[in-house]
Formats: C-alpha cells, sequence, structure tokens
C-alpha cells in the first residue's frame, strides 16, 4: 500500500507529480510477443486456393498411382497353397492326426509353373494365414536380454510357459515364439538339378549383430514333453541361426509372409520348378492356411496393388472435388466476406 | 469464556497465548510432501491416473512399461507442486519480512526494539507516525493531549479515510513516563474476525485506578495492519498476536473459481470417460469369447486349462489400460500452462496501462480468462468505476455573479480573482464556507506543505479550490481551526458541527470568529434543501437559474449559505442540540428537528459546481459490450436520480423514444410487489418490440423483493437486459451476483472499492479497478485494471482469444489421444482381442506429452480475427458467450475426425505393410508417423494465423520426431533398434505418408471448405472480409480484389468522438461511507466509520463540559 493514500493530494502541487517517477518502471516491456503483435500470415480458403490445391493434388497423385501399380505388376510372384494338397487324400478326413503322427512321411512334390521371367535375386517366402504372432500371450513371450548374451542365460522371467525345463534350468531360447518356430522345409530343383536356395542374410542384419548373441548356444530346446516347431543345432550360435531370427521378428497382421531364402539364380517363363515340401508344421488344429511364395521384388517391395490404386482414386478423386468446386463456383459465386452475410446485419434485433 | 491480559506482565500471561510470528504458509517443510499430495489427488482426473499407473504395475494385464503413465504422472505432479511450493516460498518470505521488522516493546519498564514476531499479548507496544501496526492493540496513549490518533484502515477494509481512534477513558491523563509501568487487565472476547466489534473492559491496578470497569469498543483499538497517521506516537496493550489477530482471522482462502469451461471439459471427460467403459466392456467380453472359441485352439499360444478366478478380468482390465490414453494426462499441465500465458498476456499488454497512475492490468487469478470470453452480465459500480471520482472544481455563482462561464474553470476566472484580491465581501463569504464548512482533516508534512484527507471527494475538491483562491485551510487541531487568507491568519473555534444525512441534504458547522467573536452558521447542500430556508427579503430566482444552468452541464451543484447567529439564540439553541444528542431513541430524527430550528433565514451566498467526470471512453465501452451481448446492471449506493443521469450519459439505457425506464418503488410491501408485477408486466410486453427497456429499483425495494418475491424478481432479471439498482448495500450487490449466477449466467462485477468487494468475490469474474477508493477491490479481484475503458478489451481481446484458443486446444487434446486409442482398439481386431498394444511404451508416452503437445502450445498465438475486427463487430463474442466453439457438438466433430483419421492410418498402414512387410515395430512405427503428420496438418488447418514460432513449433516437430526417433534407432538394446532408418530407407514408407496426409485431410478441407465459403460462420465472413479489404494485411492473394462489393466497406477503425461527458449529480456527498450510512445499513458500520469531525465534535463537547 502506499503510504500516501489514494485520496490524499497535495494542495499545491497536481496528483500528476506524485506518479511520474514510478510510471516508468512499472510500464510492461513491450515487444512483439508480448502485445501478441507478432508478425503473422492468415490464409484462408479462397475458391482459387481450394480449387488450385485440388487440382494440383490430382495432378501429383494420378502419375504416382500409376508408377506404383506398374512397380507392382512388374513384379512375378507365384503363390502356392499346400496345407491340403501336401497331405495324402486318405488322411484328409484327419489332417490333425496324420501331421501330429510322428511316424508318418510328411514330404510332398510340388510342381510350380513359372509364369514371367523372374529376375534374380528370387525371394523365396512362407506364408501362414490366421496365425496370430501378435497375440499379447504370444508376442511377449521371450527374453530379448537372454538372446543377446550368455550371461543372461537365466533372464527367463517373461517366457512363460516355455522358460525352464522340467528340472529348472533354462531354455535358450525361450518362450512361445522360439518354441513354435516354423519347421517347413523346401527344396527346389529345375530340370531334376537342385535349385539353391541361399539362406544366408535373411535375417536383419542388426538382428544378427546386436540381438542375437554370437556367442549364445540353443540349450535345452525342444526337450519337453511337448514339442512345438523347429529343433534348433545346438551347435550353431544363436547369430547364424537366421530361421529362428527371421521369426521372432513377429508379424503385426495374422497373414504374413517369412523369408526363407533366396535363389539366385533367373527363372525364365514357362518353367517348370519342381519343389520337394516337408510338411511338418501343424496349422490344422486352427484352419491356417500355408502357403509357398516365390516373388521378385519393385523398387515399392513386393506385388501390391493397394499403393497404386489407392494413389489413383485420391487423385481422381481430388480432381472430381476440384471440378464441383470450380463449377459450383461458376455458377453460384460467393462474395467473400460479404458484411450484409452479417447476422447482425440482417437482423436488427440482435442475435 | 474470555480471555484476560495482564498489561504489561509477563509473568502471567506469558505462555497462554501464541507469539506475534504471522504465518500464512500452506504448508511445512515436512507437512509439504504429503498434503500436496493429497491435495493433488482429490481431483478426479489424478485419481483416475493414480488409478491406471496402479494398475499397469500388474504385469499380466499391462500392455506398455508402466513408466509410460509414471513418467508424466510424476512430471505433472512434479510441475503443479513446484509451483505450489514456490507460491507457499514467497508467502514465507513475505512472512518473514513482516515478522522480522523491528518495533519498540516496552520490557522490564524499558522501551527496547525487538522483532514483530516477538510480541506477546499483554506488551506494550509503540507506534510511531507512519507505523504498522504489528498485532491488534488497544490504544492506552498518544501524543495527543485528548488521546485521540488516527489510523488508516485501507488494508483492512479498503477504506482511505482517516479514521479516529482514542483511548479508554480509564487511560486519560496519563503521562509517557508512566504508561511504561502501567498494569492492568484486559477482559475480551476469544479471536474472531469481526473487524467492527471489540466488546471488551479495561481495568487498571493501582496506582491508575480511576474508576473500576472501564468499557472498550473497537475505537479503543488499533488493529494489525493499519498505519497510524498524522500522530506523532501512539501506543497500546497487545491483545490478539500472530494469525489470531482480527485480520489474521478473517483472512481465508477463496474457493478457486471454475470456468464455464473447465465444467465443460470435466463434463467432456465424463463422457469420454464413460465410452471408454463401453468400449472396455465390448472388447473384454469379446476377448473373453474370443479366448474361449479360438484362442484355445491356437496350441502356439499354450492357453493353460485351468485359470485362476481373477481371469475373467484380465482382458477388460487389459483394455482399461490400453484405452486409458484415451482421456489424455497432458490436457490438465496443457492447459495450465497456456491459461497462465494468457494471464501474461493480460500483464504485459500495453494498451491496458493506465498511464495516469502508473498501473497495469494485473491478472491475479490466471486461471479464469476464458471466462472473460464468456462473459453474459456485468454488474458495475458506479463512482470510481464508471467514474473517475475525482472532483473537480469548476464554476461558481456567487451573488448572482457567475464565474466560470467562458473559461470553463473558474479558478482561471479573472473576475474571480479580482474579486478576491479587493476583499469583496460576498465572495470572502464564499470562500470561507467552502474552506470551513466540511470534515476535511489538514495533514502538514514535514516540508511544510498541506495535504488533506476527506471522506468526501466534494469536500476535498471545494478546500482545494478555496486554496487556490487564497484561502487555505491550514490546520485543525481539536475544534480550533485556521485559516489563512493572503497573508492572514484566521481562527475559528468549531463549536457544532451538524452532520450531512441524506434526509437533511446539507450539512452545517456552528463556528465562532475568534477575531470578531461573532458566532456563525456555514452551510451547505443540496439547493433543494437550502433554497427554500432563505432569508424572506432574499431574490433566489438566479441561484435556481444558476443550479438549472450546472445541471444541464451535468456539474453537480451544491449551494452555499450563511447565518450569523447572536449568542444567546446559540445557547439557547445549544442546550436542545445537546439534549436532542443525547436521546437514545429517534436520535437522528431529533437532531434534524433541531437542527431545522438553526437552518433558517439563511443567507445564500452562491452555488458550486463541481465536476465528476465519466471516465475516458466509458460510453464507447458500455456500447461495445453492449452489442456484444453483454448485459448490464449497474449497482450503485448512489440516489436514483444521479444513477439514472449517469446510466444515461454513458449509453447504459437510451433516452425516452428508443427507450423506457421502467421503475420498481414503493413504501411498503404491498406496493413494492405491485409495482413489480406492473414492471415484469410490461417487460413482458415490450420484449416483442426492439426497445430498449431498463428498469430501476432501489435498495429498500430491492430488499422487499428478495426476500418475498424472489420468483418474479429473476424473471425480470432474465427479461432485462438493463437494470439500475440504486442504494443498494455492498451484501445487496453480492445477492444480485448470486442471482444472476443461480440462473446460470457467467456474471462479471467490476468495481473499485471496499464496498464492492463482496460482489466482486462472488461473481465468477472479479474485476477491480485499482482506483482512488483504495486497492482493497483490486486485491479481491481476480482482474484488476487501471480504467473502465480496459475492459473491452480484457473481454473482447483476451477473453475471446482464450476462449477460443481453450476451445481448440482442449479438444485437439482429446483428439490426438483418441486418434492413437483408436488404432490401438482397431489393431485387437486383428491381434485376437488379447490386448496387445501396437505402439512400444516410449512411442506412446512421447506421443502425448512431447510430439502433439509442442505444436498445439503455440497455439497461444493464434488470432482468427484482428483486435480491430473484434472491437468493431464485438456481436462476434456471441459466439463465446454461446460457447460455439466447445461444446458437445463440436466435440463430436472432433471425436468424429479422429475416428476418421485412426481408419484411415490404420487401414492405410496394414494394407501397404502387409505380407512380408508385416513386422510388428516396422508396422507400429509407420502407423505412428502416420499420426504425427495428421496432427501436424490438423493444427496447420485450424490454425487461423501464423507467425513465425508456429511454423516452427509445427514442422520443428516433425522433425524433431524423426530425429528422435533415428536417435532411438541407434540403441541396440532398444526394440525399434535400426527400424527408423530402415523404413526411412524405403519409398514406399514415404508414399505411404503422402498418401495418408491426402486422404486424411483432404475431405476435412473440402468440407472446411464448403463450410467456409457457404454456410460461413459469422467468424469467417469477418475473416475473409478482413483479409480482403483491410489494407494493413499487404498479402497477395489470388482471390480478385476487385470482387469488392460495394454495399458496406468496413472502416478499419473506431473513430467515435471523444466526448468528455459530465455527470449531473445533485447530491451532496458521494463518499462510500456516506452511502453507506445514507442506506442506513446497520449501526455497527457506522460506528467503525465514524468520520474524524464527528468523533472529535464529540470529544470536543465532552472536553468543554468538563
Amino acid at each position: 500500500m502506499n503510504s500516501s493514500g489514494a485520496t490524499t493530494s497535495s494542495a499545491t502541487s497536481g496528483p500528476s507529480d506524485t506518479v511520474a517517477p514510478r510510471r516508468n518502471s512499472k510500464r510492461p516491456k513491450y515487444s512483439k510477443f508480448t502485445q501478441q503483435e507478432l508478425p503473422a500470415c492468415k490464409p484462408i480458403l479462397t475458391p482459387g486456393w481450394v480449387i488450385t490445391a485440388f487440382t494440383l493434388i490430382g495432378i501429383i497423385f494420378i502419375p504416382i498411382g500409376v508408377a506404383s501399380l506398374l512397380a507392382s505388376r512388374d513384379v512375378v510372384e507365384i503363390v502356392y497353397q499346400y496345407e491340403t494338397e501336401c497331405i495324402p487324400p486318405n488322411a484328409r478326413n484327419n489332417k490333425l492326426g496324420y501331421i501330429q503322427d510322428p511316424t508318418t512321411n510328411k514330404n510332398c512334390i510340388a510342381t510350380l509353373t513359372v509364369p514371367k521371367r523372374m529376375e534374380a535375386p528370387v525371394y523365396v517366402y512362407y506364408q501362414l494365414d490366421n496365425f496370430y504372432q501378435n497375440h499379447r500371450r504370444y508376442v511377449k513371450s521371450r527374453s530379448d536380454t537372454q538372446l543377446r548374451s550368455p550371461t543372461n542365460e537365466n533372464d527367463t522371467s517373461a517366457c512363460d510357459p516355455e522358460d525352464n525345463t522340467a528340472n529348472g534350468s533354462p531354455i535358450v531360447p525361450c518362450g512361445l515364439i522360439a518354441w513354435s518356430l516354423f519347421n517347413d522345409t523346401y527344396a527346389f530343383s529345375r530340370n531334376n538339378t537342385t535349385l539353391n536356395v541361399n539362406s544366408k542374410g535373411i535375417a536383419w542384419k542388426s538382428d544378427r549383430n546386436a540381438k542375437f548373441g554370437s556367442d549364445v548356444f540353443p540349450k535345452n530346446f525342444q526337450n519337453g514333453a511337448l514339442i512345438g516347431g523347429a529343433k534348433l543345432d545346438p551347435r550353431k550360435p544363436l547369430s547364424e541361426q537366421e530361421n529362428l531370427i527371421v521369426w521372432m521378428r513377429t508379424a503385426a497382421l495374422p497373414t504374413f509372409r517369412k523369408l526363407y531364402g533366396r535363389i539366385q539364380d533367373d527363372l525364365e517363363a514357362n518353367e517348370k520348378l519342381s519343389v520337394q515340401i516337408a510338411n511338418n508344421y501343424n496349422t490344422y488344429s486352427f484352419g491356417g492356411k500355408k502357403k509357398l511364395v516365390l516373388s521378385t521384388t519393385s523398387w515399392l517391395g513386393g506385388k501390391n496393388d493397394f499403393l497404386g490404386i489407392a494413389y489413383i482414386t485420391v487423385g481422381g478423386l481430388c480432381f472430381f472435388l476440384a471440378t464441383v468446386f470450380f463449377v459450383v463456383y461458376l455458377f453460384k459465386p460467393r462474395p467473400l466476406g460479404d458484411p450484409s452475410y452479417l447476422s447482425w446485419n440482417r437482423n436488427p434485433a440482435g442475435h | 469464556m474470555r480471555r484476560c491480559i495482564y498489561i504489561n506482565d509477563s509473568d502471567l500471561t506469558l505462555d497462554l497465548y501464541c507469539d506475534n510470528r504471522i504465518s500464512n504458509r500452506k504448508y511445512t517443510l515436512l507437512n509439504f510432501l504429503p498434503k500436496n499430495l493429497w491435495e493433488q489427488f482429490s481431483r478426479f482426473m489424478n485419481k483416475y491416473f493414480l488409478l491406471i499407473a496402479c494398475l499397469q504395475l500388474w504385469p499380466l494385464i499391462t500392455p506398455v512399461n508402466p513408466a509410460s503413465t509414471w513418467g508424466p504422472l510424476i512430471f505433472i505432479f512434479a510441475v503443479s507442486a513446484t509451483k505450489e511450493a514456490w507460491d507457499d516460498y514467497n508467502r514465507y518470505l513475505s512472512d518473514k519480512q513482516a515478522n522480522e521488522k523491528e518495533v519498540w516493546v516496552v520490557k522490564q519498564g524499558t522501551r527496547t526494539r525487538v522483532q514483530a514476531q516477538n510480541i506477546r499479548v499483554g506488551n506494550i507496544v509503540w507506534l510511531r507516525e507512519n507505523d504498522e501496526v504489528p498485532c491488534d492493540l488497544v490504544l492506552i496513549g498518544t501524543s495527543d493531549p485528548q488521546g485521540v490518533c488516527f489510523v488508516e484502515t485501507a488494508a483492512l477494509d479498503g477504506e482511505t479515510d482517516l479514521k479516529t481512534r482514542v483511548i479508554p477513558s480509564a487511560c486519560a491523563g496519563i503521562t509517557s513516563e508512566l504508561l511504561h509501568r502501567i498494569k492492568g487487565v484486559i477482559e475480551c472476547p476469544y479471536p474472531d474476525k469481526d473487524i467492527r466489534r471489540f466488546d471488551a473492559n479495561i481495568r487498571l491496578f493501582p496506582p491508575f485506578i480511576e474508576n473500576d470497569l472501564c468499557p472498550l469498543t473497537i475505537n479503543n483499538t488499533l488493529l494489525q495492519s493499519c498505519y497510524l497517521r498524522n500522530t506523532e506516537w501512539a501506543c497500546g496493550v497487545a491483545v490478539y498476536t500472530g494469525n489470531e489477530t482480527k485480520l489474521g482471522m478473517s483472512r481465508g482462502i477463496p474457493e478457486p473459481k471454475l470456468t464455464a469451461v473447465d465444467a465443460m471439459i470435466d463434463k467432456l471427460t465424463g463422457a469420454i470417460f464413460l465410452f471408454q467403459l463401453v468400449v472396455v466392456i465390448v472388447l473384454g467380453i469379446a476377448g473373453n469369447v474370443w479366448k474361449d472359441t479360438e484362442a484355445r485352439k491356437k496350441w502356439y499360444v499354450q492357453y493353460p486349462n485351468e485359470s485362476p478366478w481373477y481371469e475373467f478380468v484380465v482382458i477388460p482390465l487389459r483394455f482399461e489400460l490400453l484405452c486409458s490414453i484415451m482421456i489424455p494426462i497432458s490436457i490438465k499441465v496443457s492447459l495450465d500452462l497456456v491459461k497462465s500465458l494468457y494471464a501474461k498476456f493480460i500483464d504485459w499488454d500495453e494498451e491496458m496501462y493506465d498511464p495516469d497512475s502508473g498501473t497495469h492490468a494485473h491478472a491475479t487469478n490466471t486461471g479464469i480468462s476464458e471466462d472473460l470470453g464468456q462473459v453474459e452480465y456485468i454488474l458495475t459500480d458506479k463512482t470510481g468505476t464508471l467514474t473517475e471520482n475525482k472532483m473537480i472544481f469548476r464554476r461558481c455563482c456567487i451573488n448572482g455573479v457567475y464565474y466560470g462561464n467562458e473559461t470553463g474553470d473558474a479558478l482561471k476566472d479573472v473576475e474571480l480573482l479580482r474579486a478576491v484580491g479587493c476583499n469583496c465581501p460576498e465572495v470572502i463569504k464564499f470562500l470561507t464556507i467552502m474552506a470551513v464548512c466540511n470534515t476535511v482533516v489538514p495533514l502538514k508534512s514535514k516540508n511544510g506543505e498541506v495535504c488533506y484527507k476527506a471522506q468526501s471527494q466534494d469536500e476535498e475538491a471545494l478546500v482545494l479550490a478555496a486554496g487556490r483562491l487564497h484561502m487555505v485551510l491550514v490546520d485543525k487541531t481539536g475544534n480550533m481551526l485556521q485559516v489563512k487568507f493572503n497573508a492572514l491568519t484566521l481562527q475559528y473555534e468549531i463549536l457544532d458541527t451538524l452532520e450531512f444525512t441524506s434526509d437533511r441534504k446539507r450539512m452545517s458547522v456552528v463556528v465562532k470568529d475568534c477575531q470578531s467573536g461573532k458566532i456563525i452558521l456555514l452551510l451547505k447542500g443540496a439547493d433543494e434543501a437550502i433554497l427554500p430556508c432563505a432569508c424572506s427579503g432574499q431574490q433566489i430566482r438566479t441561484f435556481v437559474e444558476a443550479v438549472e444552468q450546472y445541471s444541464q452541464l451535468g456539474l453537480r451543484t451544491l449551494c452555499l449559505a450563511w447565518r450569523e447567529l447572536t449568542q444567546d439564540e446559540y445557547h439557547e439553541w445549544s442546550l436542545l442540540f445537546k439534549e436532542a444528542s443525547g436521546t437514545l431513541v429517534d436520535r437522528e430524527w431529533k437532531i434534524a428537528e433541531v437542527c431545522q430550528r438553526l437552518e433558517r433565514d439563511l443567507e445564500i451566498l452562491g452555488i458550486t459546481a463541481i465536476e465528476d467526470r465519466l471516465q475516458d471512453g466509458v460510453p464507447e465501452t458500455i456500447d461495445i459490450l453492449r452489442r456484444a451481448g453483454i448485459n448490464f446492471w449497474m449497482l450503485t449506493g448512489d440516489k436514483q436520480n444521479t444513477a439514472i443521469q449517469i446510466a444515461l450519459s454513458c449509453n447504459f439505457i437510451s433516452p425516452e423514444p428508443k427507450g423506457q425506464l421502467l421503475l420498481i418503488h414503493g413504501k411498503t410491501e404491498e406496493e413494492v410487489s405491485r409495482s413489480l408485477e406492473r414492471v415484469l408486466l410490461t417487460m413482458r410486453i415490450t420484449t416483442s418490440e426492439p426497445k430498449d427497456v431498463a428498469f430501476v429499483v432501489d435498495g429498500w425495494a430491492l430488499e422487499m423483493t428478495l426476500k418475498h418475491h424472489r420468483e418474479a424478481f429473476t424473471q425480470l432479471a432474465l427479461l432485462s437486459r438493463t437494470a439500475i439498482c440504486c442504494r443498494v448495500t455492498p451484501s445487496q450487490k453480492a445477492q444480485l451476483v448470486e442471482l444472476l449466477k443461480r440462473c446460470d449466467y457467467r456474471t462479471l462485477a467490476i468495481g473499485d472499492g471496499g464496498n464492492d468487494v463482496r460482489m466482486i468475490q462472488m461473481a465468477d469474474i472479479g474485476v477491480g479497478i485499482s482506483g482512488r477508493e483504495g486497492q482493497q477491490a483490486a486485491r479481491a479481484a481476480d482482474y484488476s485494471i487501471g480504467k473502465f475503458r480496459f475492459l473491452k478489451r480484457l473481454i473482447l481481446v483476451h477473453g475471446r482469444y482464450s476462449y477460443n484458443r481453450t476451445a481448440f486446444l482442449s479438444q485437439y487434446s482429446f483428439y490426438k489421444s483418441l486418434l492413437v486409442c483408436f488404432i490401438q482398439i482397431f489393431f485387437s481386431f486383428i491381434s485376437g482381442v488379447s490386448g496387445t498394444s501396437l505402439f512400444n511404451s516410449v512411442s506412446l508416452m512421447a506421443y502425448n506429452v512431447f510430439y502433439t503437445s509442442i505444436p498445439v502450445l503455440m497455439n497461444v498465438l493464434d488470432k482468427d480475427l484482428h483486435e480491430k475486427t473484434v472491437m468493431q463487430h464485438a456481436q462476434i463474442l456471441y459466439y463465446c458467450q454461446a460457447g460455439r466453439l466447445l461444446n458437445p457438438s463440436t466435440f463430436a466433430g472432433w471425436f468424429g475426425r479422429s475416428l476418421f483419421h485412426a481408419l484411415v492410418v490404420f487401414i492405410v498402414t496394414i494394407h501397404v505393410y502387409s505380407d512380408e512387410r508385416s513386422e510388428m515395430e516396422e508396422l507400429s512405427m509407420v502407423a505412428l508417423s502416420g499420426c504425427i503428420w495428421l496432427q501436424a496438418f490438423v493444427v496447420t488447418l485450424e490454425t487461423n494465423s501464423f507467425t513465425l514460432l508456429q511454423h516452427l513449433a509445427i514442422w520443428g516437430n516433425l522433425v524433431a520426431f524423426y530425429i528422435i526417433n533415428f536417435l532411438v534407432s541407434t540403441i541396440p538394446w532398444a526394440g525399434m533398434y535400426t527400424v527408423m532408418f530402415r523404413i526411412c530407407g524405403q519409398p514406399a514408407y514415404w508414399v505411404t505418408m503422402m498418401l495418408l496426409v491426402i486422404v486424411g485431410m483432404a475431405p476435412v478441407l473440402a468440407l472446411k471448405y464448403f463450410r467456409y465459403t457457404y454456410r460461413s460462420s459469422t467468424i469467417n465472413i469477418l475473416q475473409q472480409a478482413e483479409r480482403l479489404r483491410a489494407p494493413y494485411l499487404p498479402l497477395g492473394n489470388m482471390e480478385s480484389q476487385s470482387r469488392t462489393t460495394e454495399k458496406e466497406v468496413i472502416p478499419m477503425s473506431i473513430t467515435l468522438p471523444k466526448s468528455r461527458n459530465s455527470v449531473y449529480e445533485p447530491l451532496l456527498s458521494d463518499s462510500p461511507s456516506a452511502i453507506r450510512r445514507a442506506s442506513g445499513v446497520s449501526a455497527s458500520f457506522d460506528v467503525f466509520n465514524a468520520s474524524p469531525s464527528r468523533l472529535s465534535s464529540t470529544y470536543s463537547r465532552n472536553y468543554k463540559s468538563n
């Protein structure tokens, strides 16, 4: 409180004198920011701007769409669905029994025709449908620390129920993901000569180098009562078990392809490929499909028309919108910012 | 029980009562953490987040790392705890300063200097002039021989006039040396907060014993935080100390105010919470069903056959955690941050800086700026709020001669100066009345200048004017009064003061001219009260004309008169007067009757005309705010006529043909009720017509209506856009605010004096004018401004922008949280409804706290319309008042948008990243970056004006997203090691992003364009008008500028004439205390506000009679 009260005024001097000295000190500092006066541009949606924007989107999108579609069409893909084919006709009414019977011979031979010339490298994938690698119980059941270094061998707490063997020693690699490793194998031959499938370098380089230790060896793996999927060679370090590394990169969708290997030779059109499939993996209990896929690749990836179609559709729609807006603008022009549209100018009584 | 205080006896009272340590702190070092946490957890949102965070500690159900909730939660708690701690530390510092101030206290018979905190109850405290009173004291001695001292109680009640305090009669005549050794006992009540009551007794011990028991009242006390003025020294016994003083007890923590926007956000949060529960229940059931039908077939999942009893809640709880991000944890912090910035913008605003008083606007309450934009009712005080409360003597008419008519200022009129110079007797008499007939207290400062303390601004104006005309009131001690006229010193003895009352409408003093020994009655008052008492021979026509002329100019007129009394006449009358003053029943009426006998056969000397100017820009401000759809109520303690006059002059009400005034009045309850019925009926009829109808009600009628016809009055309040309530008390002001608040209106109360404090605290928004009646109102208010005219900027600019920005910010916060949450929900459909989180913990946390909050925080710089446009088209405020920008339907729009965007992101991502690319980490980063891109464009589309900072925030944030994720991608043990490098290296990623942005934004843009052009809202039209026609925005435009319609070119600046309206107010006194007395509040009020003159006159009488 100022000691000279507010109603006090000097008899000889005006009140302005007493205020003068403190005026400057209390005055707020001027800056464009504090005054909210920073230079700003205020774009508004004028018809010209919007129509141009939509036209431009159309112009850009349709070529990209065409290019993507062409890229996708250039990709040659052979898909062979074999989960039924590979079961002998007499066992087809009890597929589950057939696949779970360890004594049966599960090999089958399939012949694939190359529709178009496929340039090397030709990627070999297996595709599983209706396989939930993203299920919460499944996706969490792994131990990254254990995979990285042998010192963390006992770190299996997340791996339940495939964490330890019955006598308590840790399973390496532990967890449901590793346990259910895909174990179908494919052997290709062309004109009765074996076609080499290179399965080196199919996993991410970073995974091999940093996530899977070169000094971590499988231990107690698939030794339990319940056998899930493939067994691992206990003499090979995990970093070289590339099938496992690929499998451990869980897929986000219930339908997924995983790289099996690469064929380093060109495949000519109409060539017949013979594949010997070891049909070991059980997808029959949940009605999953298994497919063998051979595919080349483009700058955009594999065969996938989605991007191309989406781009062309969006580009076309934008053109259409631009046209509609233009036509509306021509036939029903509306002056922007006309004060006569203001509600209070129309209705003098107020709102 | 009462407390007994032994004066100056440390043995007897040492430990019974607390010491004088003041503490306004909320916390101590020890209890800070628990207390603060408890307070924070009393909020619903915080409880919710704590529950979520605790649930996340259960590894079976948590989809993400618990740190993703604990991190932000702890951060948020730390921020608000730090703020609290900082505030509390500042309070501690100011307490410390007060506590360690040194004061003189008597210890063992000698005066010693101790720190204020060490004063104990019973100590004798000595104060010097201008000292602050450290605790509540009972006065026992002053430098004044009559035992009087003056205090300024502004800090206590906001009144800046000096109050007189006297020593109890028992202590009269004790010399200052003896005071050191005084002993006695004071019996007083337990501490309370009533600053107008102190019912206690004092009994002195021998040798001071005079009479047995002496009663004490509030007039014998010096209360904490008052200042001793105009008295050399005073001493008193400490009775209440520390936080037990009257001030300490009345200090309450005001209820935090909740804005309408906050309430709406809470409501929407509740709705989202319900939605979340529905989602959780549906997905939980679906998850359990899927688990039992499908998941058991999946051998690779190895569902155990027997499960624990709680198995059925696991999946619902997982979804609860997954969906918990629907309610954005960051919204509270973001809102607090932007709100404090809004408040800072108010503090910084140069255009609300008042150079006259050197004050700038200040937002005390930083949390309610949005409410300013939603104000529907403004309740305003009159004096000091609408007017300057600065009375200036302008003109006068002495003995039929007009002075000041040519120059507009009588003090510069040569004629008057010459008349003074040649000692023209009428003029001298006139000046004598101006200088003497008042209750002004002259104060001599050290350099010899004289200052005046006055309760009435009019009296001060008159005394100052007389001083300028060489009749200077120099000194007033007791009943002796010194006036200096030129070189001459004239002495007057004041015999009696006949006080102003609102019925008498005049005041007078009886003085004895010490030079001539003559007894004179000096009189001033309203013309209608004085002119009829003129002596028979005098022509009063000229005076009537003068009054008329002045009042038409809007000046406040006073009539001055004079009468010489004979000794006998005076003595005869004096006896009657004393008798009347001593009566207990109808005292006021009896005194008035006695005074009447003296105030007759007057010699009318002239008329003074005083100006109380309206503040600059008041009519324009009211006009603009009324156009903005804000209803105005004027609540004043003034007379009806005065109030109406001011209302007319400041555009409050329109003159006759356009406007209509309806009066509610009446002497009895029935009359009032009939009058109310009539007004209500008229009001209902006229609502259909475009007519400006206002009602006027006075304090008495208001009390009746509020008591008996609340319903009817409420209806009336709803119908009327304008109301004038005159002669209302502070509590009635508060009642009216409450009435309007009950009807669900947003109210703003603005005032400047202590009598407005209750209304200011009651209203949704209280605005104080830091004016001449002290800082009390400004301190109690949420916002303080220097002048009334700043109110329009406060509401239309700051309030409106704040509302718009908060509306966007809050809805956007929900939008972005929902976006991510919907993606998670969609993902659960393709992950076996098992509650897998698509996004990893780090991304989720960073998304909510970092990636999406910075661009939108920059939205505090967004301005949809230029300030000038808003001022010009104030009607635009309607959008804010009606809550058009934040309500369930706009929120539904945002909800829909987030659903749409989530669908776009999800569908595009899973189709592009299918088959061999469907790797979890990659897909999650693609979806996340899709969200980030979309939100950047959403902010861009919703921003109206781009400053450099906003561009920086929006695009810089996008760049920062990539930089951060690249950095995280280099950490080998992070889940997303090298993921970001891999996906960014693929052309497919960038093609996907482009597709996402266009598919997500093109429909939004198209819809917005369509609405903007063909279904334009008023804001859009003004934006377009501003852009296309404003010369001050030189940016080029594709749209041709030639299509400007000629209908109405909007002028871009307000060029209203700067009129300096004056106010006609034919009332004698306009000070707040006079108002209070006039409206007859309560007797206890009067005691505290007793003017120095009255007290001194009573005491002088006592002195004489002794």
